[in-house]
């Protein structure tokens, strides 16, 4: 059986079934992150001293990864504008690179909770570090996801390209968006945790 | 005909893409701001205001051009109006406990 609305939009909706239900998850993952970030809002208020992020964490390299996830963004945009373009070999260039870049961001992320663990710093030890690992570590598991998808629409799911290149075009945006969304998330991650 | 509509398409997408560039370099900028601005250790209320209205910036500028919004369909925008009404709401339940205190007291 065929998938209704993949390349065509749904006349009722305006947009194809895939771009909907992208957005309805995205609601979704707000509410997650945003029951989190009140969860922290309560907690921090409610405690009679907070630390300041920056004398636990390291910032230099929470600045270079976010300097690591914004580009990871734009080389996202540019794959999806590439396959716009029908180049697609300029696609896997930029697909490649925003795998790679996530993977540097894991790396990153694994050197800093690595030191916190040697220095004796666990998701026990206080409310601060509590939130700081819960939240972190949802956030990287979203960015392991949304590797998985990519590295699959780099290799294998490439294949659509040739089959139904409009198709693959949309299933490329709306793992974009994903990523997009992870990014954002880290947008105010970075300074709520590391900086304030 | 179709000549025209392929060089307009092309066109579109080159004007996308030096959007996406200038977004990329502003996103750059105000990352090194939200870093500076934290150097400045001003008082709690100011810092966090400053900081979140950058990272809100910023955030509008991914969800506006990378993420399309700025020119979605009207059912995109009352799903995300609908999110952002219930978000609010999940975001002020904290104010609203302690102003009340009803969980501190109530127990």
């Amino acid at each position: 059986m065929e998938i209704p609305y993949t390349v065509e939009v749904r006349p009722d909706t305006g947009l194809t079934n895939g771009k909907i239900g992208i957005w309805l998850f995205l609601a979704s993952e707000v509410m997650l992150f945003g029951a989190l970030f009140a969860s922290y809002i309560l907690i921090r208020t409610g405690a009679p001293d907070w630390p300041r992020g920056d004398t636990i964490l390291n910032v230099p390299l929470a600045t270079f990864n976010t300097i690591v996830l914004i580009t990871s963004s734009v080389t996202m945009v540019m794959a999806w504008a590439s396959l716009m373009r029908n180049r697609f070999g300029t696609y896997r260039l930029y697909m490649g690179a925003t795998i790679l870049l996530g993977g540097v961001f894991l790396v990153v992320k694994y050197f800093e909770y690595s030191h916190k663990f040697e220095l004796g710093l666990f998701p026990s030890t206080n409310n601060f570090l509590a939130i700081y690992f819960t939240l972190t570590g949802l956030h990287m598991l979203h960015v392991i996801g949304g590797m998985a998808v990519n590295a699959y629409f780099w290799g294998p799911g490439a294949k659509l390209w040739k089959t139904n290149p409009e198709w693959f075009r949309n299933r490329v945006e709306h793992s974009g968006l994903f990523w997009h969304f992870v990014d954002l998330v880290w947008i105010f991650l970075f300074p709520t945790l590391y900086l304030l | 005909m179709q000549a025209t509509t392929t060089t307009d398409h092309a066109a579109d997408i080159d004007r996308h893409v030096r959007i996406y560039i200038s977004v990329f370099v502003t996103l750059m900028v105000l990352t090194i701001v939200t870093v500076a601005i934290s150097r400045l250790h001003l008082p709690v209320p100011i810092a966090v205001s400053v900081a979140l209205l950058v990272a809100t910036v910023k955030g509008s500028l991914v969800a506006c051009y990378f993420m399309h919004l700025i020119s979605e369909k009207k059912l995109i925008y009352a799903v995300l109006g609908l999110t952002a009404a219930f978000f609010v709401v999940l975001l002020f339940l904290p104010v609203l406990t302690h102003a009340t205190g009803f969980w501190i007291h109530h127990q």
